[in-house]
């Protein structure tokens, strides 16, 4: 109490001094004041726990991942005798090839290649038509369509498995499987409630009077689409593409009910099966391969992921 | 781009049927199809098309088939025989039912106590991180970006039972083990809560780090101006602040576990011993062992049943506190 004191103390001038301190204050202060900061007890203390948390933190979050790094390019034998010594009898860079080469990890990193950008098109397409229709055009069936694009929501999706393999196994009116198909994955990735409620929302809040006064000037709904509202949707459209991709990327159980050709599998399904008969050493390589590009994308998009825009991503999880 | 999409008979969403008769219904003026064409009526439906076909096809229509599958045989070859509940009282009678739950709800509480706390305290220390922020938040949440896959496999080396395994060589730098981590029932549940927790909370920290940025700075200052330490401001402000939050991350954390299905599938495959058989890898196993849709789908709605009772229950418990 007593340090506060200090600042209504100074009469003069004040008013616009104030002001300064109390924005960057704002965006300054957490739970802690700076005079909490100041008191040797509270702020050596709390200094000593941050220095405790990072380096609980590069054990925990890094760790695993440089082990898993280090161990892919590490002999067999070892991983196996001192796992955790570094390099022990040199480092063999082979593993790597042969993971890739031999076991056809190239094939199945394709495959998940594949499988990620069908499902970010499939995804994409029904999220931005959805939420243009949805939330810029609104049909008299729009709101129907709203309500039952929801209440999927809150459908766990456990009581989608069973029912959506036998839909895939025979779909309904045209009667094809898509089982072994890049199909079968990707069509089912595209009804994600969550992109399009996401995307509806970022509509609602774009400005109408756009859309009028395109329309006043002769564009139909599909020129208004094109050259208004998809320029527009851009960073939207950014956040739904990459979980979509990462989402995509993370996959395993429905690929692995869909794609029985193991020459049609992502890494995600074939890895499990490879850790059967390939070498340690191979293996830890191709989990690091598989590892890598995930790692790289959110790098790239970190600001993304760490925004809170992932809150979805955390919530579908 | 949209052809391969728009290929599909548009007579397929469920959701077409009610158009005509909801827009006669709203429009007083009589429409024929024309003045419907004209006034953009055929392009609306053309750009919904994507969204009414993907989902009447693979959400709306599987979920609606899914509670008409539990009270039917299914076993694709013959015609599907309605046999009413004979499905519900066969997984309610099946032995292995009791162990599966009680293996869920011990998964949940294993992930509770190790998962719920831990990423709150972190979040809140982080929160008062001055410089580098970006570096903390980017390590918590490095598990998450890892593909789940790879992560269980990793652990599962990681969990080697030998004594030069990766954990039992640690633990035995401070004296301990060799313990038996995936290979004894009664080790097994906790190790694999472990890496589901090590794989999520990430996740939860960043939820929690963008909720405590919304705390108002007006509300510490307040506190202090109340004599309030820093204890009080975490115990008063902090966490009050944060309940809706953490009420919500609570309840989607044991809607999250009680379908837990990666683990205890690609770790143990519920051994040793049915110790991690779980509800959802029993599903599993109906559906996809033993060709049983019928089973595994009324198993599915169960679970979803109670969970949606649990949820209501839960929201109507908390609406009053979370205000």
């Amino acid at each position: 109490m007593t340090d506060h004191v200090s600042s209504p103390v100074a009469p003069t001038g004040a008013r616009p001094r104030k002001a300064r301190k109390a924005g960057s204050a704002a965006a300054d202060r957490g739970i802690l004041s700076p005079s909490d900061w100041r008191r040797r007890g509270v702020g050596s203390w709390l200094r000593l726990s941050h220095v405790l948390l990072f380096a609980g933190l590069v054990v925990g979050g890094l760790g695993p991942i440089l082990w898993l790094a280090k161990s892919a390019v590490t002999p067999t034998q070892d991983t196996l005798r001192t796992p955790m010594a570094i390099f022990p009898n040199g480092v063999d860079w082979a593993n790597l090839a042969t993971a890739w080469t031999r076991f056809e990890i190239d094939l199945y990193f394709y495959n998940t290649i594949v499988l990620a950008l069908g499902s970010w098109l499939i995804q994409v397409l029904v999220a931005a038509t959805g939420g243009y229709v949805l939330s810029v055009l609104r049909p008299a069936w729009g709101r129907v369509a709203t309500a039952l694009v929801l209440s999927t929501l809150f459908i766990p999706a456990v009581v989608l498995l069973v029912p959506l393999y036998l839909t895939v196994l025979d779909v309904p009116v045209v009667h094809v499987s898509l089982i072994n198909s890049w199909w079968g994955v990707w069509l089912p990735a595209g009804a994600s409630a969550f992109n399009v409620i996401l995307v509806k929302r970022f509509f609602d809040n774009l400005p109408r009077e756009i859309f009028e006064a395109a329309r006043v000037d002769g564009a139909g709904p599909f020129r208004v689409a094109w050259s208004i509202v998809m320029p527009m949707s851009r960073p939207i459209l950014g956040v739904v593409s990459v979980f979509a991709v990462i989402a995509a990327w993370k996959d395993f159980l429905w690929p692995l009910l869909v794609l029985r050709d193991p020459a049609k599998q992502p890494l995600s399904v074939r890895l499990p099966a490879l850790a059967n008969y390939v070498e340690l050493d191979v293996f830890l390589a191709a989990l690091a391969i598989s590892t890598a590009l995930p790692i790289v994308i959110f790098l790239v998009f970190q600001r993304m992921f760490l925004s809170g825009a992932g809150l979805g991503g955390a919530v579908k999880g | 781009m949209t052809t391969t999409v728009v290929s599909q008979p548009p007579d397929a969403p469920p959701a077409h049927a009610p158009v005509s008769s909801i827009m006669s219904a709203r429009r007083r003026r009589r429409r024929t199809p024309v003045t419907w064409v004209r006034g953009g009526g055929l392009s609306t439906l053309i750009l919904g098309l994507p969204l009414l076909v993907i989902f009447g096809l693979f959400s709306w229509f599987p979920i609606v088939r899914a509670t008409v599958m539990s009270v039917q045989t299914t076993n694709l070859v013959t015609a599907p025989v309605y046999v009413g509940l004979d499905n519900f009282t066969a997984v309610l009678a099946d032995p292995l039912l009791g162990t599966a739950v009680t293996n869920t709800l011990y998964f949940a509480l294993l992930a509770l106590v190790f998962g719920y706390p831990a990423p709150l305290v972190v979040a809140v220390l982080m929160s008062e991180v001055r410089r580098g922020k970006g570096v903390f938040s980017a390590l918590a949440y490095l598990p998450v970006v890892v593909p789940p896959v790879v992560a269980v496999l990793l652990w599962k080396v990681f969990y080697d039972a030998s004594p030069d395994g990766v954990f039992n060589t640690i633990v035995g730098w401070v004296g301990l083990g060799p313990f038996p981590w995936l290979q004894d029932p009664s080790w097994a549940m906790p190790s694999l809560v472990l890496e589901a927790t090590w794989a999520a909370a990430g996740g939860t920290i960043i939820i929690y780090l963008a909720a405590l940025t919304g705390v108002a700075p007006e509300l510490y200052d307040a506190a202090e101006v109340d004599g309030a330490g820093v204890w009080r401001k975490v115990w008063h402000v902090t966490l009050p602040q944060l309940r809706g939050i953490l009420f919500i991350t609570l309840i989607l954390q044991v809607i999250g576990t009680a379908q837990v299905f990666l683990e205890p599938y690609l770790f143990t495959n519920g051994g040793p011993a049915n110790s991690t058989t779980t509800i959802m890898l029993m599903i599993y196993n109906y559906a996809f062992q033993f060709g049983d849709y019928g089973k595994a789908t009324a198993l599915s709605l169960m679970l979803a049943a109670v969970l949606a009772v649990l949820s209501t229950v839960y929201f109507k418990a908390t609406s009053s506190w979370s205000k």
